[in-house]
């Protein structure tokens, strides 16, 4: 129906600086005791050195299981909460640690979508309070912000005659739907979508992303899609990151990261997803991975999935590893990569991406020597 | 026609609300054998779990009415008294809730929760008890179960209080067992290691299972037999290759056509099922579907019966009007099965 766009090419105004740059971005939970003295006995490494870069009109993915860190660095992006390190960046300004009232103009363009669409609408307010509400925030009179509700339940596909109603007259979908239209009010450029159709039926998770999809070409909008799974997010991403325990394991264009997952988590996510047709599914060899992801309070030394991997060996728990790019901008942080050639293997580069901490042996036993820059220009990986 | 393990044949039920009677479930039909699998899919409000509850006596009070019967090895479950039901319930038919956290008591041990359901059933001392819960534990993939044991829910991940529900549920040996989503709540790999409990679970012989769920991808993975419901009826119900690579109803062709597959380059666009379900106070006269249906004509105004219209299988029974061949034709869309193609915010 709609023109193919999306992806490939952002308008060349925007394309000296990306829309939003994560640089290294950690975020740390104390875990307190005490009665009357607050004693930090650990931290929960809910995000732990997570660096990104998204253009303007693309979508990236971040998909990784519950625990893994996704909801606390959309919340990050966001700026809900304030990273411990490392450096966000939005149009090119920092906003990192940026104060209440500094953020006001950021968060006008800069949006959240909830998972559940029940808890995040007030259930006293009707439809018209809740869509309104930022309109009337960021200093829109009464009678305008009126017209431009109706105009934005109209967009995203509700009656503008429910205006008047309150949120639990609504079904989940539509519940949703309203949840879109709050965020799409105050004009965003980005808007970040933490897991918008886990909550809903298959039939509806369809016109929710079909509707994603067209907001998203007539407005030019950037998303950054949370989910927990892989089937959603390939339909609405240019790339897709993978997270496991607060790090990034792969970051790769969308359509690869199906056709060639690197990392053997990746692998291991898109092998644990039944296919939906009777007899392919009893001629596939499962390979079900065992355990459970690890406690992130200590996370596993060296590559934090190595407690799970078919694939690991010694050095996967002594070394990190870093993000490796492979051709095409194929980022994955794994000693032992699958789907790659040796000759691949042998000519991947070190990401600039890469968690600081991580260790100068890539994949193939060759040593990087270490660079003493940090930050900096980075390059794009889409 | 008795020797199945449960028969459940035209039940119904429905609810009087204020609003007005709410037809939960309407002429449900099915048979259960041990060893098998039998998958009820369908969307939220369809009447997958309303169905799944009454065949356990937890949909009972004053505003429920019921209809038809079910009968589990002869004894018939939907008049049984709720004394009857106290030995029936967790002994003869068992049921896994989707929510691990909430169906487990937050203040006793798992171990205990176990030992309770099998010393409220069988005459045995406590030790023993516990001995046997151990052995469920570690049966379900629990590591170290005798540790474990002791242990409270809230120190549980999500796929462990799931497995220790299913040892629950396995602890008298029921001849049903009825899992209501319980994989749902799970992340991809945690489903994957507990589809294969219910595998082995299967493999075994020992009981029937009732899998409901919304995700087809499971369904085809584990089910040997499918009811597809809507609204409250079963608009098609066949075996798990009858569903997949013939299926009769259109609603059954949009759930197929809105799954997407991994291993395949993805459509443009995601086939969504234009619409919304209807409310079941103030259901759609006719075929409950007929609103969404684009194929819909004069005659969906009356309700078709759930029967065959396949010669060569008697058992695939499916409620629309349109001619087999029709479907057939009618049903490929750009070579793939489904409804519509890509239509959008109804």
């Amino acid at each position: 129906m709609s023109a193919a766009a999306a992806a490939g090419s952002p308008e060349s105004a925007a394309e000296s600086r990306p829309l939003l740059e994560a640089e290294h971005v950690k975020l740390y939970f104390p875990i307190k005791t005490g009665v009357l003295i607050d004693r930090t006995v650990g931290h929960v490494h809910a995000v732990d050195d997570i660096s990104l870069v998204l253009g303007e009109g693309e979508t990236i993915g971040i998909v990784g299981e519950s625990g893994c860190g996704k909801s606390t660095f959309a919340r990050c992006i966001v700026r809900l909460l304030e990273p411990n390190e490392g450096t966000l960046r939005f149009r090119g300004q920092d906003i990192t640690h940026l104060g209440r009232r500094d953020l006001n103009p950021v968060r006008r363009e800069v949006q959240l979508v909830f998972q559940d669409p029940v808890s995040s609408l007030n259930p006293r307010k009707r439809v018209g309070q809740i869509v309104g509400s930022p309109l009337r925030l960021h200093g829109v009179d009464r009678d305008k912000a009126q017209a431009r509700v109706r105009e934005l339940l109209e967009r995203v596909g509700l009656n503008p005659e429910h205006i008047n109603r309150f949120p639990h007259e609504f079904s989940g979908g539509q519940r949703q739907r309203i949840g879109i239209a709050r965020a799409l009010a105050v004009d965003p450029r980005l808007i970040v979508l933490d897991e918008p159709v886990s909550a809903l039926d298959v039939s509806i998770q369809a016109q929710v992303i079909n509707l994603l999809d067209d907001l998203q070409d007539d407005f030019g909008l950037s998303y950054v899609f949370i989910a927990h799974d892989l089937s959603v997010v390939r339909h609405v991403s240019d790339s897709i990151a993978v997270m496991y325990l607060g790090k990034v394991m792969e970051l790769s264009p969308a359509k690869e990261l199906y056709t060639k997952p690197i990392h053997p988590y990746t692998h291991a996510l898109l092998a644990a997803i039944p296919i939906p047709d009777p007899v392919e599914n009893r001629a596939r060899q499962r390979t079900v991975v065992g355990g459970e992801p690890p406690n992130p309070i200590n996370p596993p030394s060296g590559c934090r999935f190595h407690t799970r991997c078919p694939r690991a060996t010694d050095v996967c728990s002594e070394v990190e590893p870093p993000l490796a790019e492979y051709p095409g901008g194929h980022l994955a942080a794994c000693h032992h990569p699958l789907s790659v050639s040796d000759a691949d293997i042998a000519g991947a580069t070190r990401s600039p991406l890469s968690p600081l901490s991580a260790g100068r042996l890539m994949p193939g036993g060759k040593e990087v020597p270490a660079e003493p820059v940090q930050g900096g220009d980075e390059e794009a990986p889409a | 026609m008795a020797d199945h393990l449960l028969d459940v044949e035209n039940l119904q039920v429905s609810f009087a609300t204020e609003d007005g009677l709410v037809r939960a479930v309407d002429e449900v039909s099915f048979t259960l054998d041990r060893g098998e699998v039998v998958a009820i899919v369908g969307e939220s409000g369809s009447g997958k779990s309303v169905s799944a509850m009454t065949l356990m006596g937890l949909t009972r009070s004053p505003n429920s009415r019921f209809g038809g019967s079910a009968r589990l090895n002869g004894r018939e479950l939907i008049t049984a008294s709720e004394h009857d039901f106290e030995s029936i319930r967790g002994k003869e038919i068992a049921m896994i809730f989707q929510d691990p956290i909430s169906s487990l008591s937050p203040v006793h041990r798992i171990g205990d929760q176990i030992v309770e359901q099998i010393r409220a059933h069988e005459d045995i001392s406590k030790p023993a008890a516990f001995d046997r819960a151990v052995e469920l534990m570690e049966r379900v993939g629990i590591p170290s179960a005798a540790d474990r044991a002791r242990a409270y829910p809230h120190e549980f991940s999500g796929g462990m209080r799931q497995r220790a529900m299913i040892a629950m549920a396995l602890s008298l040996s029921p001849s049903v067992l009825i899992a209501d989503e319980p994989t749902t709540a799970l992340d991809v790999t945690i489903q994957a290691q507990i589809l294969e409990e219910f595998k082995q679970l299967r493999a075994s012989g020992e009981s029937g299972v009732i899998f409901v769920t919304h995700d087809l991808g499971v369904v085809a993975d584990i089910a040997d037999r499918v009811l597809v419901m809507y609204a409250g009826r079963v608009v098609e119900q066949g075996t798990l290759d009858e569903i997949f690579y013939d299926p009769q109803h259109p609603y059954t062709w949009g759930l197929l056509g809105s799954i997407t597959r991994m291993d395949r380059e993805p459509p443009r666009r995601l086939p969504a099922i234009p619409g919304l379900p209807p409310s079941l106070i103030n259901a759609p006269a006719g075929c409950h579907f007929r609103p969404r249906c684009p194929h819909e004509f004069a005659q969906c105004m009356e309700v078709p019966k759930l029967e065959s219209h396949i010669a060569e299988a008697p058992e695939h029974a499916d409620r629309c009007w349109l001619e087999v061949e029709e479907k057939r034709t009618r049903r490929l869309i750009n070579g793939r099965i489904g409804l519509t193609e890509g239509t959008v915010i109804a």
